[in-house]
């Protein structure tokens, strides 16, 4: 079962879609969410990166400022500035 | 009678070129309301989103953030206003600014002292020439504002609002924009950005019932990143809808304008006709009357 997840900017939608597992760094420590991941909401490091990984492929985005909150209906990433890369 | 003609084609020259003016601006705007609509669309998904987490975080957490608290005894109030930064937009920015005294004459019965931040030449003006303080002043960006520019307005709000009341901070932050509702309404109205007004019904929220978050690290530590975000996001999309309908009210002024020159036109080309034929009748008859009078004097 795939996890909705989406990369925001204030400017625009960077990137979203169905992944298999995501991963970014929070001011705790790296943090990878699977599907039925309990919600949570927390602050990435800035000028981290978050992995998407959806298929075989792997998607990265350079994130600042930015938040994680993970709840039943998927995964937003909630970023000051977002570039994929 | 010639002179009146030249006088007539003279004017008509002149509101052929204002109309010329009138309409590449009402064309102008016209496609600007559609990209600022669609900026306005595309920057949606963060700020519902923002919005949404951060009513999750309120309604689960006893904790008093400056975010959602109201504090005790209000004494100053921030009121950020955006205008335009061009005239010929019709009532757009004097309709902001009448909203915007009502909000500060309703902050004043409340005993609150209003402090102005105005976005936008035209409230800028409007207030020095009344000779009022003004706590911020910003110009430049009001019918294409970038992100960058509601950061900037952002931050001086957010210093003051976590100011300590001696330094000059303020309790509470309005803001007034102008609201889109559609090509041709447009309604300012005055919205309290902080503390924030969390709506409290026994709906369900909209996309589901709002989730019992986890914090990482804290959940103190993630109000506090949150509250500038917040901020902002409110901030850059009440200046993009104002955008909007900056386009939208200037887009319209500037077809009444252009109806009007067509009208001018009709009504002078009508003028300048009837000056030619008088001009000619004239002429035939002191042809005529000068032929009448050689042939009995010969």
């Amino acid at each position: 079962m795939p996890i909705r997840v989406a990369i925001v900017s204030p400017e625009q939608e960077v990137w979203s879609g169905d992944a298999d597992m995501v991963v970014a760094r929070t001011t705790e420590g790296d943090l990878g969410v699977l599907p039925g991941h309990v919600p949570l909401l927390g602050v990435l490091v800035p000028g981290g990166t978050v992995r998407v990984k959806t298929g075989g492929r792997e998607i990265s985005a350079q994130v600042d400022g930015g938040f994680i909150s993970v709840t039943h209906q998927g995964v937003s990433i909630l970023a000051e500035t977002a570039t994929l890369s | 009678m010639a002179g009146q003609l030249r006088e007539y084609r003279r004017r008509i020259r002149s509101v052929q070129s204002t109309k010329k003016i009138t309409r590449a601006m009402e064309l102008i705007a016209a496609s600007r309301i559609a990209k600022a609509r669609a900026r306005v669309a595309a920057a949606r998904p963060y700020a519902e989103e923002i919005t949404r987490v951060i009513e999750a975080v309120a309604s689960q957490t006893t904790i008093s953030h400056p975010l959602t608290t109201e504090r005790p005894q209000p004494a100053r109030a921030a009121v950020v206003v955006i205008t335009s930064d061009r005239g010929l937009a019709g009532g757009y920015s004097s309709n902001a600014l009448r909203r915007t005294n009502e909000l500060i004459e309703l902050l004043r019965l409340e005993g609150k002292e209003p402090e102005l931040h105005v976005i936008g030449r035209k409230g800028v003006g409007y207030y020095r020439f009344r000779g009022r303080a003004m706590s911020g002043e910003y110009t430049g960006f009001s019918e294409q504002p970038s992100y960058a520019d509601a950061k900037s307005v952002a931050d001086a709000l957010i210093a003051s609002f976590v100011a300590a009341p001696e330094d000059g901070g303020v309790d509470e932050i309005h803001v007034v924009h102008t609201e889109y509702v559609s090509a041709i309404a447009q309604n300012p109205v005055a919205r309290r950005l902080l503390p924030m007004v969390l709506t409290e019904t026994d709906e369900p929220p909209a996309g589901g019932p709002l989730p019992q978050y986890e914090f990482e690290p804290s959940a103190e530590a993630v109000l506090d990143a949150l509250l500038p975000r917040y901020v902002e996001s409110r901030l850059y999309a009440a200046m993009l809808e104002s955008a909007a309908s900056e386009s939208a009210a200037r887009q319209r002024a500037m077809k009444s304008a252009t109806d009007n020159a067509e009208d001018l036109i009709r009504s002078y080309s009508r003028q300048a006709n009837r000056a030619r034929q008088d001009a000619i009748t004239q002429e035939i008859s002191e042809i005529v009357g000068g032929a009448n009078a050689l042939a009995s004097a010969s």
